[in-house]
């Protein structure tokens, strides 16, 4: 089973303000902490599970520069055999249907059974490369995917809709799946760790590598402008000392009817 | 006239919501700029869906087939392309949902027509369609448009628009036949399956303390339980929580979870994503206690505490306790 995950590094935002940058296009990166996509961190996990329980390789992918390789050195502590980094020095100048190209180009000189993706980046919050490299690539697909069960050359997926339902169904390989958060526990990575897989072989191509033109990767689609979200009324807030904010929000509670 | 596609969302027979909310935005562009609506159901045995929206678009395009029982991205991206093609409508809209988003990127790739996902508003500015969207969930907006395309995709958010009709229309109705003659089936659907069931059912609760992220390790969960506990409430979760094993599936609230509807919803460490605010906006009331003062829950919620969880909620547990001992 030889899997081939795209993964992305992606700025912390949680309990963070963002500020816009001057060409209002993006966020200021510089004070921000980067990790691996959530999503992209289970992606790895569910390749590394498979290649633990039916052998194979596991090769991770991101598009971008140098400090974006961390996320790479990341996957292959975490079992991934080798990693591949396609140099480009601002990813932000392409739209996802750019990275889905490039990605899909350093796919299809890969032995592999199965692509994974994650369903989302935590940045963008597009949803987009995933299913574009599979329509790239003349692939199978499954979107939001939350289990796998491989049987007969085949995989059987189960891909989360709304509502609490799932739906099951059974792919050919190989096949792009798009994976959801929670399909797995993925494991713990230690510095120690880290440093270990850094014997193992991170590739850098670059686009002319791939034969890839600027032209073939101009973007369909343009942000105009970002912006801090418009104001609204907002919550009425509680404040004042712990033991204040817990008698207004037993009046609030006891207003409601729902204190005896 | 220019044109307005509209993708319609079913399962199992029935009209799914974000459906009759893009017809909404369908007709409201429509009735502003002269265009008109074409909705477009894939599937077999459609007649009480067609009835369902048959005053709500211009024309309604109608695919009936069993071998469109089952939603197939591929198969429906093949047919839409062609519809595509051929009408070259400016905008098809398309629901942000799973199934959404397996069709929407390939019916992209296919075209070669741009897709701005998950959008929240569409406006008509300087000539040209904007599609307004959020990054870094929900803590920055952008405007998207189209480089030189005159026709675009776009996929839309759940909840953002009403469902209700707008305008008067009544729609001719179109049958064509099942398209393809050679079908690659390289997806099988094999069956629907339940992930949330369980023996606590959350859309019932008057009372809900829900508990996110912000609550940072396993055994902090039981603080949550002791304060629903003591409130007389019902422990919910957001995904993160889930996702981490750290309470069951049927206790998440959000759009992959249930949607709830108690008098008051007590959101603990929850960021308020978009995806748990929709389960969760029929609460009555929403009160949130999170430390980040920009956590997007402050601008949904009635009430908010901006704090440490883990300094609020002891002082509430037990003051909520001795009131009760009276």
């Amino acid at each position: 089973m030889d899997i081939v995950v795209c993964v992305k590094r992606v700025p912390l935002t949680e309990e963070v303000d963002l500020v816009i940058d001057e060409q209002k296009k993006g966020i200021k990166k510089d004070q921000l902490a980067f990790i691996l996509n959530d999503w992209d961190n289970y992606a790895i996990e569910e390749a590394i599970i498979l290649k633990e329980k039916y052998g194979g390789t596991v090769v991770a992918i991101t598009v971008g520069n140098e400090d974006d390789e961390e996320v790479l050195r990341r996957s292959l502590a975490m079992g991934a055999d080798r990693a591949i980094r396609v140099e480009v020095s601002d990813i932000s100048r392409f739209d996802s249907l750019g990275i889905s190209k490039i990605l899909s180009c350093v796919v299809k000189d890969l032995p592999c059974d199965l692509v994974f993706t994650g369903v989302l980046a935590d940045d963008d919050n597009c949803g987009i490369v995933g299913i574009m490299m599979a329509e790239n690539l003349n692939m199978n697909h499954a979107n939001m995917v939350t289990a796998i069960e491989i049987e007969d050359g085949k995989a059987r997926v189960t891909s989360e809709l709304e509502g609490g339902l799932g739906e099951i169904s059974l792919i050919d390989l190989p096949a792009l799946i798009t994976i959801q958060t929670g399909i797995n526990e993925p494991r713990y990575v230690s510095i120690l760790g880290i440093r270990k897989a850094a014997k193992k072989e991170l590739k850098i191509m670059n686009l002319a590598d791939l034969g890839i033109s600027d032209e073939e990767l101009s973007p369909k689609t343009i942000i105009e402008e970002v912006y801090l979200p418009p104001e609204t009324e907002g919550a009425q807030m509680l404040t004042g000392d712990p033991d204040k904010i817990a008698s207004d929000f037993i009046e609030i509670l006891t207003k409601k009817g729902v204190m005896e | 006239m220019s044109e307005i596609f509209v993708i319609v969302e079913h399962r199992l027979g029935e009209i799914r919501d974000i459906t009759f909310e893009m017809l909404w935005k369908a007709g409201e562009l429509a009735q502003k700029l002269s265009y008109t609506v074409t909705t477009i159901i894939l599937g077999h045995e459609l007649n009480s869906i067609v009835d369902n929206i048959s005053d709500r678009a211009d024309k309604i395009i109608i695919f009936d087939d069993e071998r469109l029982k089952n939603f197939n991205a591929d198969i429906y991206k093949e047919i839409l392309s062609g519809l595509i093609e051929e009408s070259k409508p400016t905008l098809t809209l398309i629901g942000n949902t799973s199934w959404g988003m397996e069709l929407a990127p390939c019916l992209s790739v296919k075209t070669g027509l741009p897709l701005a996902t998950d959008c929240i508003d569409i406006m008509f500015k300087d000539d040209k369609f904007i599609a307004q969207r959020q990054m870094f969930n929900g803590k920055i907006f952008s405007n998207v448009s189209f480089a030189e395309s005159k026709e675009c995709l776009l996929t839309i958010r759940s909840g953002v628009f009403p469902k209700d009709k707008i305008g008067d229309r009544q729609a001719e109705i179109i049958q064509k036949d099942f398209p393809l003659t050679d079908i690659p089936l390289k997806k099988n659907f094999i069956e629907f399956v339940e992930t949330a069931a369980g023996d606590v059912d959350i859309s019932q609760a008057e009372l809900l303390v829900s508990v996110g992220r912000g609550i940072g390790e396993e055994e902090n969960i039981s603080l949550i339980k002791e304060l629903a506990e003591a409130l007389g409430g019902v422990v919910s979760c957001s995904r993160p929580i889930v996702d981490k094993n750290w309470l069951p599936k049927h206790l998440q609230v959000g759009t992959s979870g249930k949607s709830v509807s108690p008098k008051v919803y007590i959101a603990v460490g929850i960021s308020g994503a978009f995806q748990h605010m929709s389960g969760a906006s029929g609460a009555g009331i929403i009160i949130a206690v999170n430390k980040d003062p920009k956590a997007p829950i402050f601008r949904t919620a009635d009430y908010g505490i901006v704090d440490d969880l883990f300094k609020i909620v002891p002082v509430l547990k037990e003051k909520v306790l001795e009131l009760k001992k009276g």
